[in-house]
């Protein structure tokens, strides 16, 4: 009898499990409905943070699983932020139009509407036109389909090019980074019609919404602890049967899956469009939370910094890519929220604000060095799987052969 | 008869130079003395124009006197005269004709004047003609600059006069180069300005353009029929692409030849103003929030007289047709406008063509900047196959060490052949330290080295923000180096892009050497290759890998001086490298100097060109050509050079 997906994945239940008490726990602990222990404004890092948790999931599952290191996922999670700000910045800034327009004495003409929100929001970079992207964000449903489309068709259309082409390693990961430069840097300009440096803002007041931010920061809390889920539960499903044990083929000798008569590209391609479709979910969630989206947030080293938690927290287990994006995030912010105590050496005073950045990079190279499992790896000490230690020159004439320490324990 | 009628002319104007002379500044200042003491604008031509006309020397000195306002008129006589403070309320007068003191008077008996503006520019204008001849060539080449600053007509006879007795070749040529300006834009003698353009048309100074192009400025006028007394360049069509049917019935309510169009906006304040019982023009205001209603309201209210009528298309045709759009010159000569235009499509091409001469300096210099933060890589990256993230923030630290450097070694010239050899001790050493470290451990497993080093690189780019601040940090190249090679107006490149080239090209054959032919570059070659075929053969490949490494860091070292010279010193330099180092290894063909050389000039071109059609967006240049980069990879995954044969590893 075929054993169930969850008997199977013992951890997907055990993940499941906390991240829903954890939403519990933190709904009750906040000022919308709890016990106001939790200022909105953490909860807000927290919903923030679950969304980095799933970005990371589709890291690990490109990364981890399959072996591509893309240094472009930030550049999905960044567009899909802009899809959704383009419709929630449309829509408020219609809202005020709107009541601004009703106090004069004649009804405004729905061209009148338009013109003046077209004003508001691209004035500050001396325009008041629509441009043609911003053809469907009068529209909540057609901007939503966006979100996932168009940061998809951009993975498509790229992931196509590049494996077609059987761009690999750190060839891909050059490629891909240049690809998120190329991205931020059209979007930096005034006409590429996002507004320029400037961004979209105000991404955190929901139009026609009146409750306060404390109500509406849970909801977003929640909103992102139910795609984290689902995303874990669809990265699982995906990784446990026979597409995932193709994608670890992959991973570890494409030739060979190449040989074996597998479509290497398609597999391939479609775990890149599909977790870039999973990181502009995310990205979507995340920027009403932080409330702006410039594109300095697309920058490569964002998406770096995504490939730097997914290490740290153990590549290649899914739960490993939710801590690592968990706990360094947070650490990060507690860090260089000033709120991490300064160290005062006598001669000199350690401001964690100036060298956090320095500890995270050391550590980062230690982890790789020593810990290529990760933190993830402290679990397998618990339930006592050991790796080899595949240190040293190969033994064998390709890279699956032993290594000189492995043959020696 | 002609001729003797001259003589006698000229005879006559000597005496009356004569007698001015006789007489001095003092009585033409008195002929004038009421337009002088009143001081304006207007009237005080006259005045200006007998004095310059007097030929007389003093008249500079005087005019100069009048300038700084330090003229005094003695209120006795009306006379006068240069005055200088001398002790509390006294002032000393001297006469301008004899430079004689005249004595010292109170300041009650005086009235000094001061010319306004206005005036002051009238004077300078009259004092450029002695200006022009005066001994000292500072002042007349300021002069000079005066006339080339605004150009004037009256300023060409002095002019003119002044360049035979020119002593300096210099200022002469100066001279005779403004005088065939003036005379293009100012001698009344057509055939005159004709030929001083044909002339200067082989010329690619920007005053020559600036000479010629108000000559050929046309504005668009519209009349109802053609008017035969001006000096039209083109008629225009209405509807054509030249000229819209929107501009040209704007140009017709401009000309007042035709009612304005009702605007949306003029609409709706239009009938915002006619509100009658919450109706307008019989409709209810609420219904008012479409454009048809609106029009159909506005009509009423126009039928009613209390609105402008619109402009119907109907209305438009046939104003349209009934008028004659056409541009004109400004200049009334039909000749002199054909000639500028014939000369300035001459300059025009030679403009282009040396436009694109200076396009390729710049390419090649861009290329040389590419080349060189790149050449580490090719090392590291390319012969190695290590790939460094780290890269940049070595450009970045050798960089520093030159501005450091320059802290302690004042002399600009000396800091720098100091920091060269310190920058590549630096770098050379802090890759030997991470190569031992760190990368050694992680030579098959490409993918981590990549992040390993990103952390390298966070953390170095932290401490350097620690260490020296936010702010930029000055590199200061030494003086030679300043200014840049002129070779005309259009085409110019600075020294340093140029010395930078040089050291591009001093790297190159430097690298070609050790690889080619020294011992290192050997067992390099033979450790990328094969290194357990290596080892047997009694090479260390640890040791040529940490040299190797060493060597690419420190190339990168140096790198980081020269682009310090002209970019900001801070601590995130690297960053603004690194993407286009890796873009020129990737696309010259990874393993292979001529490859980094080939990428470089690629991007560097491609940059360039992109920038030059859209010259206004920097950002979008780089943009097309990260995008044109991953294109190019389609059709050539291995680089423009790629390796053949066993040497391509894999």
């Amino acid at each position: 009898m075929e054993r169930s997906f969850v008997a199977k994945n013992p951890s997907v239940l055990v993940f499941l499990t906390i991240l829903s008490l954890f939403a519990l726990g933190v709904t009750v602990l906040s000022e919308g409905f709890g016990i106001g222990v939790i200022s909105t404004s953490f909860v807000k890092t927290l919903g923030k943070t679950l969304c980095l948790c799933l970005i990371a999931v589709a890291m690990d599952l490109v990364w981890g699983f399959t072996g591509i290191l893309s240094l472009g996922h930030f550049a999905f999670f960044g567009l899909g932020g802009y899809m959704i700000g383009m419709w929630l910045m449309y829509e408020r800034t219609r809202l005020i139009v709107v009541e601004s327009l009703s106090q004069a004495d004649i009804p405004p003409t729905p061209a009148e509407v338009v013109d003046a929100i077209g004003t508001q929001i691209f004035g500050v970079v001396g325009s008041s036109e629509f441009p043609l992207i911003w053809a469907f964000s009068h529209s909540l449903t057609l901007q939503l389909i966006l979100v996932v489309v168009v940061p998809g068709l951009l993975a498509l259309i790229f992931g196509w090019l590049a494996f077609r082409s059987r761009v690999t390693g750190v060839y891909l990961s050059i490629l891909t980074q240049a690809m998120t430069l190329a991205l931020a840097l059209y979007l930096f300009q005034n006409d590429s019609g996002l507004r320029g440096n400037n961004g979209l803002s105000g991404l955190q007041n929901l139009p026609g919404v009146t409750v306060s931010q404390d109500v509406v920061s849970l909801w977003f809390l929640w909103a992102s602890a139910l795609a984290l889920g689902l995303g874990y539960m669809l990265a699982a499903w995906i990784v446990s049967g026979k597409f995932g044990s193709v994608l670890r083929g992959i991973r570890d000798n494409e030739a060979r899956v190449r040989f074996l008569g597998y479509s290497v590209e398609a597999y391939k391609l479609a775990v890149f469009t599909l977790t870039a479709c999973i990181a502009a979910i995310a990205g979507a969630l995340y920027y009403p939370q932080a409330g702006i989206i410039n594109p300095e947030e697309m920058a490569p080293i964002a998406s770096i910094y995504l490939a730097v938690w997914v290490a740290i927290g153990g590549r290649g287990r899914l739960y490993g890519a939710v801590i690592g994006a968990a706990f360094v995030s947070l650490l990060s912010t507690w860090f260089t929220g000033g709120q991490a105590p300064d160290i005062p050496l006598g001669f000199y005073t350690i401001k964690w604000v100036d060298w956090w950045q320095v500890l995270l990079g050391v550590s980062f190279v230690l982890v790789t060095l020593f810990a290529p499992q990760g933190i993830g790896g402290l679990f397998d000490l618990y339930t006592n799987q050991r790796h080899p230690d595949r240190h040293g020159a190969n033994l064998g004439p390709d890279e699956g052969a032993l290594r000189e320490k492995e043959a020696s324990l | 008869m002609l001729r003797l009628f001259l003589a006698g002319l000229a005879i006559l104007f000597a005496c009356l130079n004569a007698n001015a002379q006789e007489g001095g500044l003092q009585p033409i200042l008195q002929d004038h003395q009421e337009i002088i003491v009143k001081s304006s604008r207007k009237t005080i031509k006259p005045a200006i124009d007998a004095l310059a006309a007097s030929g007389l020397p003093q008249a500079q000195v005087m005019l100069e006197t009048w300038v700084a306002k330090d003229m005094w008129m003695r209120k006795s006589d009306g006379l006068f005269f240069a005055g200088t403070k001398a002790d509390g309320r006294l002032y000393q007068l001297t006469d301008f004709d004899t430079g004689e003191v005249v004595g010292t008077f109170e300041k009650s008996d005086l009235k000094q004047l001061k010319p306004n503006s206005g005036v002051r520019a009238m004077i300078g204008t009259a004092l450029v003609q002695f200006q022009l001849t005066d001994p000292d060539r500072k002042k007349r080449l300021a002069a000079l600059k005066s006339i080339q600053r605004d150009p004037e007509g009256a300023l060409l006879e002095p002019l003119r006069a002044s360049i035979e007795d020119e002593p300096d070749v210099e200022l002469k040529a100066q001279k005779q180069r403004l005088e065939r300006l003036l005379t293009i834009g100012y001698d009344e003698d057509i055939a005159a300005r004709v030929a001083a353009i044909e002339e200067m048309s082989n010329d690619l100074g920007v005053d020559v353009r600036a000479a010629l192009n108000p000559l050929v400025a046309t504005s668009r006028k519209t009349a109802a029929d053609l008017p035969s007394d001006v000096n039209v360049a083109i008629i225009l069509e209405p509807g054509s692409e030249a000229l819209s049917r929107d501009d040209a019935y704007h140009l017709l309510v401009a000309s007042d030849l035709a009612a304005p169009h009702v605007l949306p906006d003029d609409i709706r304040l239009a009938l915002a103003a006619n509100i009658d019982g919450g109706r307008v023009g019989g409709i209810p205001v609420a219904q008012l929030n479409n454009n048809t209603a609106r029009r159909q309201a506005y009509n009423t209210l126009a039928e009613a007289g209390l609105v402008p009528a619109l402009v119907t298309e109907a209305d438009i045709d046939t104003a349209l047709g009934a008028h004659v759009f056409f541009e004109t010159y400004a200049e009334p000569s039909i000749e002199v406008t054909a000639a500028a235009e014939k000369a300035l499509k001459r300059i025009e091409l030679k403009v282009g063509l040396n436009q694109t001469l200076d396009l390729t300096l710049d390419a090649v210099s861009l290329a040389s900047i590419y080349f060189l933060a790149a050449i580490g890589l090719a090392i590291t990256f390319g012969v190695m196959g290590v790939i460094n993230m780290a890269h940049g923030e070595f450009i970045m630290m050798g960089a520093y060490t030159g501005y450091v450097v320059q802290q302690y070694v004042p002399d600009h010239t000396v800091s720098i052949i100091v920091a060269i050899p310190m920058a590549f001790a630096v770098t050379f050493a802090m890759g030997v330290a991470m190569e031992r470290l760190v990368i050694r451990w992680l030579y098959a497993r490409p993918l981590e080295t990549l992040l390993a080093t990103f952390g390298i690189s966070i953390a170095l780019q932290q401490l350097a923000k620690n260490i020296f601040g936010t702010q930029a940090r000055p590199l200061t190249a030494p003086g030679w180096l300043d200014g840049a090679w002129v070779m005309n107006d259009v085409v110019s490149i600075s020294y340093i892009r140029i010395a930078i080239f040089v050291l591009a090209l001093i790297f190159l054959g430097l690298f070609l050497y050790i690889m080619k032919r020294t011992r290192l570059g050997l067992e390099m070659r033979a450790v990328t290759q094969n290194p357990r075929m290596a080892g047997s053969m009694g090479i260390n490949p640890g040791r040529v890998n940490m040299l190797t490494f060493g060597l690419g860091s420190g190339i990168a070292g140096i790198a980081g001086v020269a682009i310090g010279l002209f970019a900001k010193v801070t601590s995130d330099l690297g960053n603004d490298y690194i993407v286009q180092s890796f873009m020129t290894v990737v696309v010259g063909g990874v393993g292979n100097i001529w490859g980094a050389l080939a990428g470089a000039g690629m991007i560097g071109f491609l940059q360039k060109g992109i920038e030059w059609m859209n010259p206004s967006n920097t950002l979008a240049a780089q943009t097309y050509m990260i995008i044109f980069i991953i294109i190019f990879i389609q059709f050539r995954p291995r680089g423009i050079i790629a390796l053949k044969g066993r040497a391509a590893g894999d």
